[in-house]
């Protein structure tokens, strides 16, 4: 039995997000219409499309933080590493230890830059056994993110009063303690600068094989120079994803043209 | 170029009008609380002294202290605060953080704001119906604190829930999204930055709790007492039933009597407006986002 699970398992493995018939409504407004998607595994993938099109909201059924609101119906699948994570028997601190998520606001938490860090571990592991094991997993999720040389001086201080790009880049460090398998990332960089926009742009690259990413971006150059595949979405359909460079060059719909090329947005 | 033409002198016209009113209101707003500050300072200012803290009141209440009043009082607000403040705090945490967004949260708070502008001689009388005859506590200091308790909960609530929803909500999404459940999300995050405002409500609560002299005046608030209470289940004097009695009920008191009363209870009053705003810099400066 374990074995026919592991078997499963491996074929389904190059498939880190599958959504199968994926519907949503925000009380009786329809936002995801039969969205069927797949995300492969250890790449960036773009999600891009005018406002309104509902590339936010499949991003947030991933880790289910579309369920806070009282008024979010949800019909379809989605699987995370081949398992239905809208089962019932799923627990959603789990979900969220292996799919996390950075905004497009950086909201680090009003505390200590450390504690910001060990804030998700201990949620999930229980207090760290010691200050010396602490230490390291605070240094090492700083320097996965290219921040310890900035911030190793003032790890006590409040996180809140770092710089944009710093805040955001913090945001992704605390959430590599717990090991995701899955980032997500929505307009991750629109509140910076284009200077902090390229180094973010960069770390997540770097990130890239190590983690699964997904992100929403309104900013097409972004798309196009910082995710492997792109997709397209439209009015709360998937309307085309493919390898960015294909969607870019030789799009397929008349629509996705019209968008990459700024016809609307 | 650039001279003002009619029109612009005009406007500068209505403008200055407008401001010469706003200006005028506000000094009327301030002159009286001027006026009444310096008056009990004149004419109760020499009432106030170390015997009047610390003594009995002799002879008739024409002489002597008001010992009794003041600690009464303290017990009082003391013991109100006990009953109102984690009540409050839960019932508004419950409201804030965890109930959904429906009719029934929303005609809840509707009552509880409502309730807040429940006039004190009412809730006076459902102290005595509820506290001192239906539970039998008799006029007693307990039944006059859970009166006050009653009245001081809404207050509580508001300002707690105020506090609460005035942190930005994108600190709990990301606490949520790392995989935290409510209460760690309020316990370690809410909380701590909501916790200033909820103190300042608190303390701006005791201020007006230790002024009111309706709900406690049937349910345990004495006329005089020769003595300090026991227990919870005496009466005990209070300072603003007992400025009420000084200043209609009791023949002969020399004028800086009751004045002195007064100051002493206002006294209280901005002492703790003081402390609540002190402390909420305080705090303020702490936290930064």
């Amino acid at each position: 039995m374990v074995g026919l699970d592991e078997a499963r398992h491996s074929l389904k493995a190059d498939i880190a997000v599958r959504t199968e018939k994926l519907n949503l409504w925000y009380g009786t407004f329809q936002a995801l219409f039969d969205v069927d998607f797949s995300v492969k595994r250890g790449i960036v993938t773009s999600l891009i499309g005018p406002s309104g099109c509902g590339k936010s909201t499949l991003l947030r059924c991933v880790n289910r933080i579309n369920e806070r609101f009282g008024y979010v119906r949800t019909e379809g699948k989605v699987d995370v590493l081949g398992h239905d994570i809208y089962a019932p028997q799923v627990d959603l601190t789990q979900v969220r230890s292996r799919v996390g998520m950075v905004f497009q606001r950086p909201n680090p938490l009003p505390v200590s830059v450390r504690k910001n860090i060990l804030f998700a571990y201990q949620l999930h592991h229980g207090k760290q056994s010691s200050k010396a094991e602490a230490d390291t997993i605070v240094e090492k999720a700083l320097r996965d993110v290219l921040l310890w040389d900035d911030v190793k001086d003032r790890l006590d201080r409040l996180a809140t009063g770092l710089s944009l790009e710093q805040q955001q880049k913090l945001c992704i460090a605390r959430l590599l303690p717990v090991k995701p398998e899955v980032l997500l990332m929505d307009e991750p960089c629109s509140a910076l600068d284009p200077k902090a926009t390229e180094t973010v742009e960069e770390l997540i690259w770097n990130l890239r094989g190590d983690y699964t990413i997904l992100i929403v971006t309104h900013n097409m150059a972004q798309a196009r120079r910082a995710s492997d595949e792109c997709a397209f979405m439209l009015m709360g359909e998937m309307m085309e994803h493919r390898r960015t460079e294909d969607l870019f060059l030789t799009p397929t719909h008349q629509k996705t043209a019209d968008y990459i090329e700024g016809r609307y947005g | 170029m650039f001279l003002a033409t009619e029109l612009n002198l005009q406007n500068y016209k209505v403008q200055g009008r407008w401001r010469l009113l706003f200006l005028v209101m506000t000094v009327l707003l301030i002159l009286p609380v001027l006026v009444i500050l310096t008056l009990l300072v004149v004419r109760g200012g020499g009432a106030i002294s170390w015997e009047f803290l610390s003594e009995f009141p002799r002879n008739g209440m024409t002489e002597g202290g008001i010992f009794p009043a003041f600690l009464g009082t303290i017990f009082l607000v003391s013991l109100a605060l006990v009953f109102s403040v984690p009540l409050g705090i839960a019932a508004a945490i419950y409201l804030s953080e965890y109930a959904a967004d429906n009719w029934l949260t929303r005609a809840i708070n509707l009552a509880i704001i409502n309730l807040a502008g429940v006039p004190s001689i009412v809730h006076a009388l459902f102290g005595v119906g509820a506290f001192v005859l239906f539970f039998k506590f008799g006029t007693s200091i307990l039944a006059a604190s859970l009166t006050l308790a009653i009245m001081a909960l809404p207050v509580v609530i508001v300002a707690t829930r105020e506090s609460l929803q005035s942190v930005p909500q994108a600190f709990r999404e990301a606490c949520w999204s790392l995989g935290a459940t409510r209460w760690q999300t309020i316990r370690r995050i809410v909380l701590p930055n909501a916790i200033s405002g909820i103190l300042t409500g608190i303390i701006l609560e005791v201020s007006r709790t230790a002024g009111e002299t309706a709900p406690i005046m049937f349910t345990g608030a004495a006329f005089f007492l020769p003595f300090l209470p026991e227990s919870v289940y005496d009466q005990t004097m209070a300072l603003s039933l007992h400025l009420f009695v000084v200043s209609t009920q009791v023949p002969n008191v020399p004028e800086n009597l009751p004045y002195g009363v007064a100051l002493l209870l206002i006294g209280i009053v901005l002492t703790m407006n003081a402390l609540s705003i002190g402390f909420r810099v305080y705090l303020r400066n702490k936290k930064k986002w």
